[in-house]
């Protein structure tokens, strides 16, 4: 028990540091029957960064998120999150594990039986033993950060798609998650839309200091993601500026394809590339 | 054809282990923490209090039409008067559980199937799984316990609703004395009877919700699928009634009398 708790002291003191392994895959593989979906994949995220995982429908992009947050459980090769072994970890370890884990769904997967003010607190009302007023308090902070304050009693059903995904992430945020995971959050809303949810991801990852993967095949996004920082100007207001070559390379992209990684690197590195499989994904 | 009868037959294993592996975590969750107490409150009124009006008027029809029915029969042998016997003794032990049963199957099982699939196609099961809550605890034992625990509430008012309905039709219908009536009712009862009909609805309450939770998140395909799991969940479920009550009538004949 003794030597548990040491291990776990080591654990948390490396994730502590600058740059520490927050997400770890290690050579994994997963089929379901005879459908290979993922054949060989090895990365790793580091804390405070972003990885953008991208691949055509299908490519087991998806697969990747619901592996890390124990949706899915990989048949071959090892997955570490926050320094927990994730797959060998049973569901109710798994709970532990999620504490430190946010993830925004395709669609949002808003609970539709719920206000707005209940699907973003649902993790701190159900799952903690935060005061109640607390709760209030900080759904309507998040909400707020998110710029969704006058939404706060209204169904999901009453949401357009963009704000659905908004409230998706500030449910997700709400109990402040060190590392955050976005499935597709931008796809299918307009331009203008999507570009207030890259926004929030931005802000997410430069003010909050999450990490951050995100899965998506929208290249717009994916690229405005890599190559923007969010800063405080000096009226403690939040602006999108374009980021800096070093804080650009913070963001690596990942090419799927087939269940293998095809590409691994930064924004230019992708636009360089003369891969056949990229050159054709990015016109 | 060979690969086709090993490929259903498979299906159908994994369907049965995956029915089995959600009964017995079901069934842990219910006597362990944490415990969704508002979702069970919840539950009880949805399946219990919303459940009335269509047990009521089931019970109330199918007691009225057995009595006439019985009328018909007793008075080939001159014995008209006690029919309320009959009446009292088939509501209590056979019609007013299995027909209870059926109808909660028709409404109750539906509304599980098609909301928990409908939560399944649209990644709600999912979100609350990477929240940190066990689908089992939030969504099934609320519903498993509301089941258990109502079904043979609603069973106990329809078999009293039934032999109110037995009772008007044979007071204005059949001429039967009320007085002749009731005290025909109370002659038939017995006590190895009332733990039939008690225990009864318990097990079948059990085996709706069951098969419904178990359909319901088992929904794939989208919305085609959600109507395909509401399907599925009501023919299930209503042949379950049926099949469980035989099997659950033999073992407490056998335990009982």
């Amino acid at each position: 028990m003794a030597v548990e708790a040491t291990d776990k002291q080591v654990v948390n003191e490396i994730l502590d540091e600058a740059g520490a392994p927050v997400v770890v895959f290690d050579r994994v593989k997963l089929a379901f029957d005879e459908k290979v979906v993922l054949r060989d994949i090895s990365f790793t995220l580091l804390k405070g960064h972003t990885k953008i995982i991208l691949g055509a429908s299908g490519s087991g992009k998806s697969t990747i998120l619901k592996i890390i947050t124990g949706l899915l459980r990989a048949d071959e090769g090892v997955v570490w999150v926050n320094g927990s072994r994730v797959d060998q970890l049973s569901e109710l370890e798994m709970m532990a594990v999620r504490a430190d884990l946010g993830m925004i769904f395709q669609e949002g997967a808003l609970f539709d039986s719920l206000t707005v003010r209940e699907n973003v607190g649902y993790k701190l009302y159900e799952e903690s033993d935060m005061p109640i007023e607390q709760v209030h308090r900080r759904v309507e902070e998040v909400l707020g950060w998110i710029g969704m304050t006058e939404y706060i009693d209204r169904m999901p059903s009453a949401l357009s798609g963009g704000q659905r995904r908004r409230v998706a992430i500030a449910r997700a945020m709400a109990f402040k998650p060190r590392i955050l995971l976005y499935d597709e959050a931008t796809t299918g809303l307009d331009p203008i839309t999507a570009t207030t949810v890259d926004e929030e991801i931005i802000k997410l990852r430069d003010l909050e200091h999450v990490s951050s993967i995100v899965v998506t095949h929208q290249l717009r996004d994916a690229f405005y993601v890599a190559t923007h920082m969010a800063v405080r100007g000096p009226a403690g207001q939040v602006e999108i500026v374009p980021a800096p070559p070093e804080k650009a390379r913070e963001a690596e992209f990942i090419m799927v394809r087939d269940g293998v990684i095809v590409f691994e690197g930064d924004a230019n590195a992708l636009r360089r590339s003369t891969d056949p499989y990229i050159t054709t994904f990015l016109e | 054809m060979l690969p086709f009868i090993e490929n259903r037959l498979k299906q159908a294993a994994l369907e049965v282990q995956e029915y089995v592996r959600l009964v017995t975590a079901s069934i842990h969750a219910i006597f362990t923490r944490p415990r969704y107490t508002y979702d069970i409150v919840q539950q009880f009124d949805t399946i219990g209090v919303g459940s009335l009006t269509v047990v009521i008027l089931t019970g109330f029809f199918t007691g009225a039409a057995l009595c006439s029915q019985s009328g018909l029969t007793l008075d080939q042998f001159g014995a008209r008067p006690i029919v309320g016997r009959l009446v009292s003794a088939s509501m209590i032990k056979e019609l007013g559980p299995v027909l209870t049963a059926l109808m909660l199957t028709g409404r109750i099982g539906s509304g599980i199937a098609a909301e928990l699939g409908s939560m399944v196609v649209t990644d709600q099961i999912n979100a609350l799984r990477a929240l940190g809550t066990d689908p089992i605890r939030k969504l099934v034992v609320p519903r498993v316990l509301a089941g258990v625990l109502m079904a043979p509430v609603l069973t106990v008012i329809s078999d009293f609703v039934g032999i109110v309905g037995g009772w008007i039709v044979a007071r204005f219908q059949l001429q039967v004395a009320s007085g002749v009536y009731w005290s025909s009712v109370t002659y038939a009862l017995y006590p190895e009877d009332l733990w039939m009909g008690l225990i009864k609805p318990f097990v079948l309450g059990f085996a709706i919700v069951t098969i419904a939770c178990h359909v319901g998140l088992r929904t794939s395909g989208g919305t085609q699928g959600v109507g395909t799991s509401t399907t599925i969940s009501v023919v299930a479920g209503s042949v379950a009634v049926i099949a469980v009550d035989f099997f659950v009538t033999q073992v407490l004949i056998a335990l009982l009398y």
